[in-house]
């Protein structure tokens, strides 16, 4: 009897206890391999057709713009589905709070705003030539192709105005293009395609992000499990799916947690989230710690616990921008300074005197907070208290009781940045442009400011000072392998947990009753003290022979 | 009357008591780790221990019960006062002096009164506050969706370490009463062995040599 209950403990135990044994198997997954694959990119992988081979794409060509025309030749619809994407539009109106949001119109706290400086932004505008407000968004052969399909890696895009000959030298001697070799050498976007922007968000190499880097265009898998030349080697539209130029995966407006999981077959081409491929219970429940962390799936986003640490890869990103230094010249002339190496090996500008004071971080412990995907932009339009101590540029909400939020985590931008004194709003900036207005080349800020305004039909008190303001980016890329995942005591910790500022949780581990534990202290340790005591009494009484 | 050796522990209750034993020391040193009070097992696999041995506790408690119930044995732990006064007037002046302990053990009254209260309250207070706050802590999943879960978590969790607080004081106490008397070893042979000096009526004396002479040396 003693033998068959042991027995039976002993399974049990050994039942709850294995940890995974089955996916140890396959560890490390994905498979490393030797040769990278080609980039993968969703359900539009393979095509019918090789470009190559195509009469039209022969040339030669003069211009983007007669590529353009080639492409829409055969693609006859494409032209009026790109149109309505944010890459050309760069407005979005978020349909829950009614804000007009987009580059076209918003301010961010790197290089402040793009509204006015198209000229010199909108070398990331997937189209040709906006300069100014006479762009023509209802021109077709305007888009640009190639910045998103070409891949011979020799396309470059230079400023669409010349600007101040302090900056436009940055951009001469470039060799000329071979238009039709590009032409025909158009696939499916990779990551280098897409990375040509979004990889130097915000003025350069990850400056923005801090999740999104050149590092990326040929990561190791440790880098980034999907993206992994050594592994999955997945391009972003792998899991940015595209429908008609429609792509998934919304800053403006995000999925914070997705309760739909992967659907049917076939289905969810809408969102770019972990679930829409890995499910709603995304750990094999083969043990216990799995089962909980399944659990943990409805308060936790899968980036908290999978991106370890961001801003990895050798390639730095910048957490503090001080605008208040700008404009500082040596004989007139603007400067850079050096003063950050980085993993790679590659020196950062510390200081320009178009733009200030930087100060970069890699392999950071991002800010963790409960958000359920709405963001709320202080825009142009938007009021505050002058004296305020500082200002959110996109504060978000969330929090434990509500449905849509989950415990995310979060790149922290701080930033000192010229602002309307008088009024209590934020400014555009006219930084870019060839007139003596303009701050890049001229450094006079209150000029440049009234400018930026005056164009918009904006007021502007005249008075300009700096504030200090907050931008906050989701971590979700650089997702490292599950063996480099936080384990459980990562958060689950008394001290230096990583959700130690979370509110609106009992986290065992991390939360305790001090009382309880000073009295349960004093139970335990005044029990001891009197057993103690007691036994030395009776160590020391005088015994009677005999007795006991 | 006559004092004789008798088997009052059957192979099942010391199967028991000590695998009890194993799985509260094993609970005890992983739930004080979950709560952070040291760091010897990684979060993950105290956890995984702590409910693991719990299931297991919980099974071994239900045979347990059952044994209890079946054998009538749960009589031992009906409280009593009858002798109460003298085991805890020993324990607090007696015991200095080399006084004899007052209780006997007897056929069906194998515990002393103050011994039988302590059990009993560990079985029907201490207990069940534990594992019914640990299954439901458990089983957070399933209820976290309620208004104010966090904050019946938060009660659950601190009712859930009080008894642990109460357990671990009791362990302590326990195991040293095992040094009073004549000899550590002498209070643990009985739950190695089964057998312990009880007095016995000569009708039991009679009844056991005749019909269970195996329980008596």
């Amino acid at each position: 009897m003693r033998a068959s209950i042991g027995a039976l403990a002993c399974s049990v135990i050994l039942a709850l206890l294995s940890t995974g044994a089955v996916a140890r198997d396959t560890w490390p997954t994905p498979p490393a391999t030797d040769a990278s694959p080609p980039q993968v990119s969703g359900p539009l992988q393979g095509g019918t057709a090789d470009h190559t081979k195509f009469d039209e794409l022969k040339g030669p060509f003069s211009s983007g713009p007669e590529v353009t025309k080639a492409c829409l030749g055969c693609h006859t619809e494409t032209g009026k589905h790109f149109m309505r994407n944010i890459h050309w539009t760069w407005s979005y109106k978020n349909p829950d709070t009614g804000q007009q949001l987009g580059k076209r119109y918003l301010i961010n706290n790197f290089c402040t705003n793009a509204r006015g400086n198209e000229g010199m932004c909108a070398q990331c505008h997937a189209g040709y030539g906006w300069k100014d407000e006479s762009f023509d968004f209802s021109d077709e052969t305007n888009i640009d192709c190639l910045v998103c399909h070409e891949t011979t890696g020799t396309y470059y895009k230079t400023p669409n105005s010349s600007g101040s000959p302090a900056c436009s030298v940055m951009f001469e001697g470039k060799p000329p293009i071979d238009l039709a070799a590009v032409a025909a050498s158009v696939k499916l976007p990779q990551r280098a395609n897409c990375g040509t922007c979004h990889f130097n968000g915000g003025g350069g190499d990850n400056v923005k992000h801090g999740d999104l880097s050149s590092a990326l265009k040929k990561p190791p898998r440790s880098l980034d499990v999907h993206m992994g030349a050594d592994g999955l080697n997945f391009a972003c539209t792998a899991c940015h799916i595209t429908n008609r130029h429609v792509w998934a995966g919304s800053r403006y407006r995000v999925v914070a947690k997705d309760t739909e999981g992967t659907g049917k077959p076939g289905q969810r081409t809408d969102v770019a989230t972990c679930e829409s491929c890995h499910g709603l219970a995304p750990h094999p429940v083969d043990s216990l710690a799995h089962f909980k962390l399944n659990d943990h799936v409805k308060s936790i986003a899968c980036q908290t616990c999978h991106i370890p640490e961001f801003a990895r890869g050798g390639v730095a990103t910048i957490v503090d921008w001080d605008w208040r230094t700008a404009g500082k010249t040596k004989d007139g002339v603007g400067y850079h300074e050096e003063g950050y190496l980085q993993g790679n090996g590659e020196e950062r500008y510390t200081y320009k005197s178009i733009k200030g004071n930087f100060t970069y971080g890699e392999n950071l412990i991002p800010t963790y907070a409960w958000f359920n995907g709405q963001m709320h932009y202080t825009t142009i339009d938007t009021k505050f208290d002058p004296n305020a101590e500082s200002i959110d540029i996109n504060g978000f909400t969330g929090s434990r009781q509500d449905p849509r939020s989950r415990i995310w985590p979060f790149k922290r931008m701080h930033t000192w940045q010229p602002y309307d004194k008088g009024n209590g709003t934020l400014v555009y900036n006219h930084l870019w442009g060839e007139d003596d207005a303009a701050y890049w080349g001229n450094y006079d800020m209150g000029k440049s400011i009234a400018k930026g305004m005056a164009d918009f039909g904006l007021k502007y008190s005249g008075k300009f000072g700096f504030i200090q303001t907050i931008s906050w980016w989701p971590i979700t890329h650089m997702v490292a392998p599950k063996e480099q995942a936080l384990g459980c005591g990562d958060c689950h910790r008394p001290r230096d947990s990583r959700l130690a500022s979370v509110q609106g949780v009992y986290m065992p581990g991390r939360d305790h009753n001090r009382w309880l534990d000073i009295i349960g202290t004093l139970l335990v340790g005044g029990t001891l003290a009197g057993v103690i005591i007691h036994g030395l009494i009776r160590f020391f009484s005088p015994k009677t022979k005999g007795q006991h | 009357m006559a004092t004789r050796r008798v088997k009052i522990f059957s192979l099942f209750e010391r199967f028991w008591h000590w695998s009890q034993m194993l799985l509260i020391v094993v609970l005890l040193i992983t739930g004080f780790g979950l709560h952070g009070f040291h760091h010897l097992v990684s979060f993950k696999d105290s956890v995984t221990l702590h409910t693991a041995t719990a299931l297991t506790l919980l099974l071994l408690w239900a045979f347990g019960t059952f044994w209890l119930f079946t054998t009538r044995s749960w009589r031992h732990f009906i409280p009593t006062v009858e002798g109460m006064w003298g085991v805890f007037r020993y324990y607090s002046f007696g015991i200095f002096k080399g006084e004899r302990h007052p209780y006997r053990k007897a056929y069906w009254r194998k515990h002393n009164p103050l011994q039988a209260l302590a059990y009993t309250m560990l079985k029907i207070v201490l207990f069940p506050a534990i594992w019914i706050t640990g299954l439901i802590y458990l089983f957070y999943f399933a209820w976290r969706d309620l208004p104010h879960a966090t904050e019946m978590l938060h009660g659950v969790a601190l009712v859930h370490t009080a008894a642990a607080f109460a357990i671990l004081t009791f362990v302590f106490i326990h195991v040293y009463m095992l040094t009073t008397g004549h000899s550590f070893r002498d209070h643990l042979m009985p739950m190695i062995n089964g057998f312990d000096e009880v007095d016995l009526t000569p009708e039991e004396e009679a009844y056991l040599i005749k019909d269970e002479p195996e329980n008596i040396r």
